[in-house]
């Protein structure tokens, strides 16, 4: 083998290969990074919290001057729920329930300090959570309440909260660790119990509790009160679809939270991405080309040389070698190159969005590497193929 | 291989010709394992197209080369890379040695990948074919006669059936190409092989069992 890459290296242009590797390094770099990006900033635009599954839309009425009086109706009436349940558009639609009795929670501090705050509970059917059923359910025989916070309240108590009154942060993890005792309290009637945080939604902006919960609470605490949902969850196929702005607009309804808006968001996302990516793809391709026709050349130039290797005895895979470990070594290294990259650059972009965005996760970069892995695969593949073929037309005296 | 059978043999070039008078072409003929062949003829009568037959190097021909019962014609690429490690060696006329090579790796070569002679070995037959110092020279700074022994060896380097000699001592005086000879046949007895030399003229002095004219 020494002795074969010591003959066919003559003409292997340093300058080609340089050009090759720089070009394949830029497109490579181009396509993992664009990638990763999407990954790694697509969940801030709440498409997919892990708690409230996607393409769900919560709907409320427009509040008035009557509201602000008390005058109005905000609630949604049945009717009102069925006639929304019969759109093409709309593959279920629930009312959220509320607590009709008074809610307070405390939590005991380090060092004596205790906080406590009242609140309110709202439910929604089960079908609409994401969270592990063994975490999400109630036992009335063994009373912990399970909660689902909104995003936003870690960040107001982290960063405002907990930063100005000297209290530790709490993370998602060790809110999950947090005792919290529930007082709840109507007609004279008082309940005592313990809740737990199961989970944050960027999605759903009220503190969640299990319908079963709710339906027992209510029939203990307040069981003559029928109320009206104020906001409606509903499932579409579509969020995009035009037929719902009208719908929601021709009845004065809003959305809780610019769902559409994200949708868009995330739509030119994917554009913008998936034309990076294209970008990146023809760079690569056009370095791919470039490393092609370089080799062509070198083939070329010692045609000779590889048709006397054939004709004593060498096979036409052994006079190939040292050009396919030339292409694919620099594949390789092309691709070792790219994956440090895009973890150095990602780790200076995931400072700054830490910064910015407290509650980002960080996904793997594993599947960014498979792609990576993945394209090497196929361009060295292509790569053995060409350079083979091109042996074979040598040794058929098609040059 | 113990035989190679040419059936009819004739390459395109000459199809149509009404004029040949050969021993080979159009004839048939078998060439055995362990005997020595003289094949003559004038230039342009078809002697290198005839070895570039044998060692599968071009097939433009009609009629059919056997190996002892397979065509050639169905021989894979494979087979025939075999052939040419294992059974067939050939001294082309051109020689095809790699000049940006000295003269010992451009043996070596040829022994890397059939792994049948030891260094030692090779610097024998360079010191007995007089060319001993030029072990380290670069092919490329050596006489055709040089290159032409450096060719030869690289032709012993390998187990074969049959070894195919293409004028391999034209540019050779003949005390060169007498000790060329004898070197050649102390290997080839050895081996059992059988010889083909062609020849437009000066051809190696050897104890041929047949002469062919083409």
């Amino acid at each position: 083998m020494k002795l074969i890459w010591k003959l066919l290296r003559r003409h292997v242009s340093i300058l080609q290969l340089a050009g090759f590797l720089l070009a394949n390094l830029l497109g490579m770099l181009i396509v993992l990074l664009s990638i990763q990006f999407y990954r790694d900033v697509n969940p801030l635009f709440g498409q997919d919290d892990g708690i409230i599954k996607p393409d769900y839309l919560i709907v409320n009425k427009q509040v008035g001057a009557l509201d602000a009086l008390g005058l109005g109706a905000s609630g949604f009436t049945e009717e009102e729920i069925q006639d929304l349940r019969r759109q093409p558009f709309c593959k279920r639609a629930d009312g959220f329930v509320s607590s009709q009795y008074k809610v307070s929670c405390s939590l005991g501090l380090e060092g004596g300090v205790s906080m406590g705050t009242a609140l309110f509970f709202e439910s929604v059917p089960s079908v609409y959570v994401d969270a592990r059923e063994e975490d999400w359910k109630f036992d009335a025989a063994n009373p912990v309440i399970p909660i689902i916070l909104p995003r936003n309240y870690l960040s107001i108590y982290n960063f405002g909260f907990a930063s100005s009154q000297s209290l530790p942060k709490i993370s998602e993890s060790m809110a999950g660790m947090l005792d919290l005792n529930v007082r709840m309290s109507a007609a004279g009637r008082t309940e005592t119990m313990r809740a737990r945080v199961v989970g944050f939604s960027s999605r759903i902006n009220t503190i969640l509790v299990p319908e079963p919960f709710m339906q027992w609470s209510n029939a203990l605490l307040a069981p003559e009160a029928t109320p009206q949902p104020s906001r409606l969850i509903v499932e579409v196929g579509n969020p995009a679809d035009d037929a719902i702005v009208t719908y929601l607009e021709k009845h004065h309804y809003e959305l809780e939270q610019d769902k559409l808006d994200s949708g868009r968001i995330t739509y030119f996302l994917k554009v913008v991405t998936a034309l990076v990516v294209g970008v990146g793809l023809l760079i690569s391709a056009l370095s791919f080309y470039i490393l092609m026709l370089s080799i062509y050349l070198l083939v070329q130039k010692n045609t000779e040389k590889l048709r006397n290797l054939l004709l004593i005895g060498y096979t036409p895979w052994q006079v190939g070698a040292p050009y396919q470990c030339l292409a694919v070594g620099a594949n390789a290294l092309v691709l070792v190159v790219a994956w440090l990259a895009v973890w150095l650059v990602r780790r200076c972009y995931m400072d700054m969005l830490w910064n910015m965005f407290p509650q980002i996760q960080e996904p793997s970069l594993l599947p960014t590497f498979a792609i990576g892995l993945g394209l090497f695969l196929l361009v060295a593949l292509v790569d053995v193929a060409a350079i083979h073929h091109r042996v074979m037309a040598i040794w058929h005296r098609r040059e | 291989m113990q035989n190679i059978t040419l059936h009819q043999l004739l390459p395109n070039v000459f199809r149509g010709r009404t004029d040949i008078q050969s021993d080979l072409w159009q004839k048939d003929l078998v060439l055995e394992r362990g005997r020595l062949y003289l094949v003559e003829a004038q230039s342009g009568k078809g002697k290198s197209s005839f070895c570039s037959f044998l060692t599968g190097y071009r097939n433009d021909y009609a009629g059919q080369i056997l190996f002892d019962t397979t065509d050639t014609r169905q021989l894979s690429v494979a087979q025939w890379s075999r052939l040419r490690t294992c059974s067939i060696s050939t001294v082309f006329q051109e020689l095809r040695l790699f000049p940006e090579l000295t003269a010992l790796e451009n043996v070596l070569i040829k022994n890397q990948l059939t792994r049948y002679k030891s260094v030692s070995q090779i610097r024998q037959w360079f010191d007995a074919l007089g060319i001993g110092d030029k072990l380290n020279a670069p092919v490329a700074q050596m006489s055709y006669g040089q290159q032409q022994r450096v060719a030869m060896i690289r032709a012993l380097v390998q187990p074969m059936d049959f070894l195919l000699l293409d004028e391999p001592v034209s540019h050779l005086d003949d005390e060169n190409a007498s000790i060329m000879a004898e070197t050649m046949m102390q290997e080839v007895r050895s081996q059992g092989a059988a010889v083909v030399v062609t020849s437009i003229g000066k051809h190696m002095l050897l104890p041929y069992n047949q002469t062919i004219r083409l």
